[in-house]
């Protein structure tokens, strides 16, 4: 079996085919694996089999240990160019490209961040919540002084939260919803702090010459119209983009998967079944690819693909399959319920009924 | 749901209040408790499975909220740096001298001294007035979040959530 991807899903399905005796290969493109879980600092949420409180980067540790440990390969700066008919890969590794073939392929390429255009955007200063952490988190550089967040989702105030305790200031979290789309408890932790939350309201442009020195800000009506007049500016040299992910499907799309478009996963999805294979045969895709969710449902669905590719390559007894099988499902149920959840459940089966229907 | 957490991104102490995860006056004032601020239903269980005294209920659909019991609460503050959403603190109201303490995690640092004064903040980080930091907990197990205690205005024991250092 290869994985692609050796972020949170990759490294569970691995795991779990590993354990039961499938050889597996994860290739990553990037130097570190963990995909975004290294700069994830914060404890997580969920139920002990989730490894609640626990922070995202030492969970991130831990699948890597277990995987190499049941002797999983982890091959680095490893760039998945292409997937072609008969499960036929083609791997760059640094100036070396070669084909390799799989029994079971599962696509775990995660999702990358939406970018939303005004004038300015191009000027430095202007970066991705994904940038700001690892600018943070993995390299503990500060990314400005004086910092906008653009985007409320969970992203963008863990982000915020993350700033503050990297030293910046925070000028304000802003959104064009109406209301703040993350986690309550996230949010309240970075209005403590003095930050104010500013919903109906976008960035209309950046100023600056050679950096950002200022966004001027504009309040929408009830359609999400700017309403003229309401112009402010806000001093920043920073504007940080948290405004929602899209999966990266490039090779899903490639291997001729069939594609879903579903607006609560964060658009187009490879359809995949309740055991994460798409409608290509033994090739399974998991974590943010199939839909934008979290870390913690990007490993139970690890943990169904890598226990359905090695059931269907005959290394699990039917009954043990079964068992953990529904140990898994339970435990996703929890993550997709309550009101966050439920609109991810609900894409989900609005995909798995476009599958089968 | 709560207008100003779905808009300016905090509960008011009415809402905390009336939640099910909020200590009673008279709780308080015998002493050590834990208030939870979690009113928003989102998948998480951590404060009961780490609860000793079975004083929190989650239940087992992860997404309720939790709920205290402040006869079984002993104040034992571990609840708190469990929280993963930094919603629990420890309200005591049983100095008796117009002053409370609050107990709350704190993720920044550098870590304040015992002995400081500070500004002690609201839900929205307004500024309430000086507080004195009592004590600074800081051990393996809470995994980096410190625990600071702040003595403060009695007034202020179902207000003060944060602090500023001078």
């Amino acid at each position: 079996m290869v994985c692609i991807g050796a972020g949170p899903a990759g490294l569970a399905a691995a795991i779990e085919a590993a354990r039961a005796g499938v050889e597996v290969t994860v290739f990553d493109e990037n130097a570190l694996p963990g995909g975004q879980l290294f700069k994830q600092i914060h404890k997580f949420f969920g139920s002990k089999e989730h490894r609640a409180k626990e922070r995202g980067f030492s969970i991130g540790r831990s699948l890597l240990e277990e995987a190499e440990s049941l002797g999983v390969e982890v091959v680095l700066e490893a760039v998945v160019l292409g997937l072609y008919e008969g499960k036929v890969l083609n791997v760059m590794v640094r100036d070396r490209v070669e084909p390799v073939y799989a029994q079971k392929i599962l696509i775990a390429t995660g999702a990358s961040e939406n970018m939303i255009p005004f004038p300015g955007w191009t000027l430095p200063g202007v970066i991705g919540a994904g940038a700001a952490q690892t600018m943070a988190n993995l390299h503990g550089v500060k990314p400005g002084e004086r910092l906008l967040m653009v985007g409320s989702g969970n992203v963008g105030v863990v982000v915020a939260y993350q700033m503050l305790q990297a030293g910046c200031r925070v000028e304000a979290v802003i959104d064009a919803a109406p209301e703040i789309g993350g986690y309550g408890v996230h949010a309240a932790k970075v209005a403590r702090q003095g930050v104010p939350f500013m919903m109906s309201h976008t960035i209309k442009k950046a100023l600056g010459t050679d950096r950002v020195e200022a966004a001027v800000l504009i309040r929408l009506d009830e359609k999400w119209r700017p309403v003229p007049g309401t112009e402010q500016t806000l001093e920043v040299d920073t504007i940080c983009l948290a405004v929602g992910l899209n999966p990266t499907t490039a090779l899903a799309r490639m291997a001729g998967c069939r594609m879903t478009y579903v607006p609560a996963l964060g658009g187009n999805v490879p359809a995949h079944d309740r055991n994460q294979e798409t409608s290509v045969p033994g090739l399974y895709v998991a974590g943010d690819v199939s839909g934008i969710e979290e870390a913690s449902s990007a490993i139970v669905e690890g943990r169904l693909a890598g226990l359905a590719a090695a059931r269907s390559l005959g290394y699990l007894e039917e009954a043990d399959f079964r068992a953990k099988q529904s140990e898994n499902i339970k435990a996703m149920s929890g993550l997709r319920s309550g009101p966050f959840g439920d609109k991810r459940r609900e894409g989900k089966e609005a995909m798995l009924t476009a599958l089968e229907g | 749901m709560s207008e100003t957490l779905a808009t300016r991104g905090y509960l008011t102490e009415a809402e905390v209040l009336a939640g099910p995860g909020a200590p009673s006056p008279k709780r308080r004032a015998k002493g050590k408790v834990a208030c939870i601020e979690c009113l928003q239903k989102i998948p998480c269980n951590p404060c009961e499975t780490g609860c000793k005294f079975g004083a929190i209920t989650v239940g087992e659909d992860i997404t309720n909220l939790p709920r205290l019991d402040g006869d079984k609460c002993t104040g034992c503050m571990s609840c708190l740096p469990i929280c993963p959403g930094q919603a629990i603190f420890i309200i005591d109201e049983s100095m008796g001298d117009g002053r409370a303490e609050v107990s709350l995690p704190y993720e920044f640092r550098p870590l304040p001294q015992e002995g400081d004064e500070v500004t002690a903040l609201d839900r929205s980080g307004a500024e309430l007035g000086p507080a004195r930091v009592a004590k600074v907990r800081q051990t393996k197990n809470m995994d980096q979040t410190a625990m600071v205690t702040l003595n403060l205005a009695q007034d202020w024991s179902m207000k003060a959530r944060s602090f500023r250092l001078k």
